[in-house]
Formats: C-alpha cells, sequence, structure tokens
C-alpha cells in the first residue's frame, strides 16, 4: 500500500529541537567539559613534543593532533575513545525516552510520518557533535598558532577537513548504536548500560581479543613464513570489526601524508619509493577509503536497524 | 448537519491470539460529542489508534473525512487532534514552547503560531503559567495544555482518550466546560471515559464498548429504553401501602423496587407521578414525597454491562 505525502516532512523541525534540547541538557555540558579537558590536555602535551623536535619534523601542523607525551594519548587518539561516549550519551534514550514521557503518542498524532522523529533524532544528534567537533579543532588550531606559531597550509586544512569528516561518520556509528537501543530496549538506564558495554568492549577489549582469535583461526607455522603473514590479515581483518580500528586507520593516513598503507607492506612494493616523501591528499584519501565506507555502512546498518524496529513499534506503551 | 465525518467498518485488531478489538462499526456525523464507554481494556484505546491509523488494523476499514488514515496520514493527521491518555509534554520546555513546537510540525508559520498559541492560552487560562516550564504543571493544567494544543491546530475532529481520568472535580467540570467549548465552535468530537455521570453531560451519542465490540450506540435516552427499563425515575415516599403490588398494573411502570421501608424505587417510560399518587391515596396511604428525576447514565451502564455478563 502506496502513503501518501514526504517522509520527510517535519524532519528539520525534529532535528532542531533535539539539537537544541541537547545544546542545553546538563548531560552535554558535562560530557563536553570531560573532552575538552582532555582535549586541552593532550594538545598542551602535543605542543611541548613538538618544541623539542621542531628540527627534523615535516608536517608540523598535522602532529598536533596525532602526537602524544607520556603519560596523555594524543588529541585524535582521544577522540576516537571519547567520542563514541558523546554519542551515546545523545542517543541512549532517544526513542524510550519519548516514550516514558508520554509525549510519543501525542508527537505521532501531529501531521508528520515515524520516519521524521527517527531521522530527526538521529541527525540532531549529529549536528550537534559536527558543531562540537569544528569548535574543538578550531580551538586546536588556534592553540597551535599560537603556542607555536604555526599556520596551517592549504594542504593542512583539507587534510584536517577531510579528517573530521571521518570523524564524524565514526561518531554517527555510535550514535546510530545507541539509537538503536534505544529503540529496541524499552529503559533508558538499560539501554544505556548496553550500548556503554559495547562501546568499552570495541574500544578496550578488542585489540586483546583479535590475536587471540587469530591465534586460533590461524595458527603460526614455525617451518612456513607465509602463516605469519596469514595470521596477521585475520588479526587485522578481526579487529578492523571494531570502529574505532577503522577510525585509527582513517587517522594514521589522513594526518601523516608519509604513511603508505595501512596494512603489512613488503620491501618490494617499496623499491623505488621516496622513503619519508609525503603522498597527494587524494591518495591518502584512496588508501582509507574502504574503511570510511566501513564506517558509513556500519552506520547505514546500525539506523536501519533502528528504522524497522520502530517502524512495527506499537505506539501506546 | 448529518455529513458523516468518521466511519469506522468492521474494524477488528488482533495480538497473535488475543482478541482486542473485533470488529466495529462506527459513524459520527459532524459536530457530534461521541461518547466512548467501557470498562479498562475493552478496547477503547486500540479502537481510537486505528481510527487515527497510529496502529494498522488486522481487518476493517476506516475513513475520516473521506480518507484513509492509512493511505493518507498526513492529511488526516492534520484534519483530527488526539489528546492521548496522560498526554505528555517536554518538561524542560514551557507550555508555549512545547505548542510551538507542534505548530511548527503542522506546518504553521510562526507568526500565524505565535498568535493562535496566545489566543488557545488564553482559552484554557493558562497564560499566566505559559511561560514556565511544564514540569511545574499540575494534572489538570496538562490537560488544558492538551485542549490549548487542540484549538491552537483548529482541527476538525478531537479524539480525547481518558480527558478527566485522575482530575479533581473542579478541574473534570472545567475541563468539560472546555471540551463543551470546542464543540460549540464546530468541532466533533470523540472522547473515551469510564467516568458515566461526566461523559453524560455533554455527549449526543454514547458507545458502549464490551470485550471489542460495540455493544451500543445511540443517545442516552435511546440506551436507557434499550435496557428494557424506562428513562424516568421516580422516588416514591409512602406510609400504610405497599406500592410494590399497587403500582405494577400501573401502564408506562416497568419496574418498582423497595429501597427501604416506605420508599420505593419506580422506574417508567413516562412521567407517572400523578397516577402513582392517585394509587397511593386511593389505597388509603399517606403520601410524603414523590420525586422525579432523569434515569442517570452510569445506573444504565452499570445495568447494562450487569446484563452482559449476566448472559455471558
Amino acid at each position: 500500500m502506496r502513503r501518501e505525502g514526504s517522509p520527510f516532512r517535519g524532519v528539520g523541525t525534529v532535528a532542531l529541537k533535539e539539537a537544541a534540547d541537547h545544546m542545553t541538557s546538563a548531560r552535554m555540558h558535562l560530557i563536553m567539559l570531560l573532552v575538552l579537558l582532555t582535549a586541552v590536555g593532550a594538545v598542551y602535551g602535543a605542543i611541548d613534543r613538538i618544541r623539542d623536535t621542531t628540527a627534523q619534523d615535516a608536517y608540523l601542523f598535522l602532529k598536533l593532533f596525532t602526537v602524544a607525551r607520556e603519560p596523555l594519548p594524543s588529541f585524535a587518539a582521544f577522540l576516537g575513545f571519547l567520542l563514541p561516549l558523546v554519542a551515546v550519551a545523545l542517543g541512549f534514550d532517544a526513542i524510550n525516552g519519548e516514550f516514558n514521557r508520554r509525549t510519543m503518542s501525542r508527537l505521532l498524532a501531529q501531521p508528520i510520518y515515524r520516519d521524521a522523529v527517527l531521522f530527526g533524532k538521529f541527525l540532531g544528534g549529529l549536528l550537534v557533535i559536527a558543531i562540537a567537533l569544528l569548535t574543538l579543532w578550531l580551538m586546536m588550531v588556534g592553540l597551535g598558532m599560537l603556542f607555536l606559531g604555526l599556520p596551517p597550509s592549504g594542504a593542512d586544512i583539507v587534510r584536517g577537513v577531510f579528517w573530521l569528516a571521518a570523524t564524524l561518520a565514526y561518531a554517527g556509528v555510535w550514535l546510530a548504536l545507541a539509537i538503536a537501543f534505544s529503540t529496541v530496549i524499552r529503559s533508558p538506564a538499560t539501554s544505556a548500560l548496553a550500548a556503554l558495554s559495547v562501546w568499552l568492549v570495541l574500544t578496550v577489549f578488542w585489540g586483546m581479543i583479535a590475536p587471540l582469535v587469530a591465534g586460533i583461526v590461524a595458527p603460526i607455522d614455525p617451518f612456513d613464513p607465509m602463516s605469519m603473514l596469514n595470521r596477521f590479515e585475520w588479526q587485522q581483518a578481526i579487529a578492523r570489526i571494531s570502529p574505532q580500528t577503522l577510525y585509527g586507520e582513517v587517522t594514521g593516513l589522513l594526518l601523516d601524508p608519509a604513511a603508505r598503507s595501512v596494512g603489512p607492506l613488503f620491501m618490494h612494493q617499496m623499491q623505488g619509493a621516496v622513503i619519508g616523501a609525503p603522498l597527494p591528499t587524494m591518495q591518502s584519501l584512496l588508501i582509507v577509503w574502504p574503511q570510511i565506507s566501513g564506517l558509513i555502512a556500519a552506520m547505514l546498518v546500525l539506523f536501519t536497524l533502528a528504522y524497522v524496529v520502530f517502524q512495527r513499534q506499537e505506539v501506546r506503551a | 448537519m448529518s455529513t458523516v465525518v468518521l466511519e469506522a467498518k468492521g474494524l477488528a485488531k488482533r495480538y497473535g491470539d488475543a482478541v482486542v478489538v473485533a470488529g466495529i462499526d462506527l459513524s459520527v456525523n459532524q459536530g457530534e460529542v461521541i461518547g466512548l464507554l467501557g470498562p479498562n481494556g475493552a478496547g477503547k484505546t486500540t479502537t481510537i489508534l486505528m481510527l487515527l491509523g497510529l496502529t494498522e488494523a488486522s481487518e476493517g476499514s476506516v475513513s475520516i473525512l473521506g480518507k484513509d488514515p492509512l493511505r493518507r496520514p498526513l492529511e488526516v493527521k492534520r484534519e483530527v487532534g488526539y489528546l492521548p491518555d496522560a498526554v505528555g509534554f517536554y518538561d524542560t520546555m514551557t507550555g508555549r514552547e512545547n505548542l510551538a513546537y507542534t505548530a511548527k510540525l503542522a506546518g504553521m508559520s510562526r507568526d500565524l503560531a505565535r498568535e493562535r498559541i496566545a489566543a488557545a492560552l488564553e482559552k484554557v487560562r493558562l497564560s499566566d503559567a505559559a511561560d514556565r516550564p511544564v514540569a511545574t504543571y499540575s494534572r489538570g493544567m496538562r490537560q488544558r495544555l492538551g485542549i490549548a494544543e487542540l484549538l491552537m491546530r483548529d482541527c476538525r475532529i478531537a479524539i480525547l482518550d481518558e480527558p478527566t481520568s485522575g482530575l479533581d472535580p473542579q478541574s473534570t467540570q472545567e475541563l468539560l466546560d472546555l471540551i463543551l467549548d470546542l464543540s460549540r465552535g464546530g468541532m466533533t468530537i470523540l472522547l473515551s471515559s469510564h467516568m458515566l455521570d461526566v461523559v453524560q453531560s455533554i455527549c449526543s451519542r454514547v458507545a458502549l464498548f464490551n470485550k471489542g465490540r460495540i455493544g451500543f450506540f445511540g443517545t442516552i435516552e435511546e440506551l436507557a429504553a434499550r435496557i428494557g427499563r424506562g428513562s424516568f425515575v421516580i422516588d416514591v415516599e409512602a406510609d400504610g401501602i405497599d406500592l410494590g403490588q399497587l403500582a405494577g398494573k400501573t401502564d408506562g411502570v416497568t419496574s418498582v423496587a423497595a429501597a427501604s421501608h416506605g420508599l420505593w424505587q419506580v422506574e417508567a417510560t413516562r412521567d407517572v407521578r400523578s397516577d402513582l399518587a392517585k394509587l397511593v391515596v386511593e389505597a388509603g396511604g399517606r403520601l410524603k414525597n414523590l420525586d422525579l428525576r432523569r434515569a442517570r447514565l452510569d445506573e444504565a451502564y452499570n445495568r447494562y454491562f450487569r446484563e452482559v455478563a449476566n448472559a455471558a
């Protein structure tokens, strides 16, 4: 049965309302304070470190995001770890919260489709994350200019913008996950816990699980050097189930023009290469295109799951 | 005035083996106030959701203003307002902001919305509280805010689910007055309730729900007649006679019940006070009081459900 009218009617209204809600909520303020503090710490460490090694380093500006000084990780690593937390905080009660506030039936009785509610919630969350990311990024750039006197070049800006877009896709995966949980699970506390468990497993424990599983699937045969490569490839494939791995690879390539590959590289492949010579931005982007596609695909799959469940849900709680 | 604005045919809803609504026919004319009555779990809310197209019916069809709510939901929802059972608002937003949000979803321009929201809030007497967060509102105020939303959207049909449940008598009366106001403004209204004496005062017709079916659909007078007794109730107070034996044969009297010593409750299809007075006096009794009142809906209703339960 074909229905009339656009499913996107009201999406903008819902998205803006959600974004405004997030911007004024105590939850968001707390989590952004955490992100801000860690980000400033990370960049401060990076600036300190860069000062010591200025002479040997090319691409100083991009180093601002990737260089770390013990015990703090780099800014990019921080984002990889904390961004999921931000996304989960924004999405874990998106749908079940409406049911609990008893606003869902009233909302759906307005002349909009259900699609608009879900799209709007997702876009609203993504919009807030995008604003926060852009602000953070500009702040880092500003700090870099102030303390190091480093103006970014045009190429740096282009790489930075691509990296921001990839970061947004990474956050989108976690936002979609949180919204999917909020659709499937009726209690906001349970759905938050579920999303946080997935986050912990994938960001903290996955790095330990991947080699273990790879060791079982593809054991190393001491007389066959290829088995070592085989095992490594298995390990990498398993690790890439975690969006954090994918994001780490994207970051590594986009923020380091000298990086050539995310996988194993053989000597003969390096023949004729000028070691340390930068790749053009588009070439770096091409290398991690599969990773970026993977992130977007994961986001779409999770969102579709939430969409299908939500469309079939009964209005009365 | 007899244009049919809402029609349901053979509407049914099943969840697996459980039948919630088992084939309902309903036809509502423009400007009517229809009461959907029945105990909890009789299928009222499910019926309402199916009428609105918020739940897909297992069987049957609905037509609202000539449109199918499943096929053209946006057009239908633009014309039909819905006030859910225990309506919720966004607690951190003010009453005015809550209405502004729904106005925007309805596609109203900013200026028109501001004007209509102010007028609607004025009408439900929430102007003073309009800029306070809804978290500070009482239950009655939330219901009134819900009515304001219907007013603001200027719908042609309003469906209210248990609008008076959980309200104190004064708030209930205020809310009923507002609903009557809506009706006078030309809105067709369906409201569900289990508080019968409440609905009696404002409904032009009632539908009695029982176990997923409509057992009766008609005016309150028809309901009283249908239940097999008159719609007039007369309390008779007299000494020295047995009214139960005397009045039983009188034309128009359907039943006589002794309420206590010297007090009877007579039900009749017409005003039989003069006949009763004559009977009592002729039999040598002393007549103390004759009190006529119309059958209250809840009496008829309780009797109806007692009969249904006995028949089952």
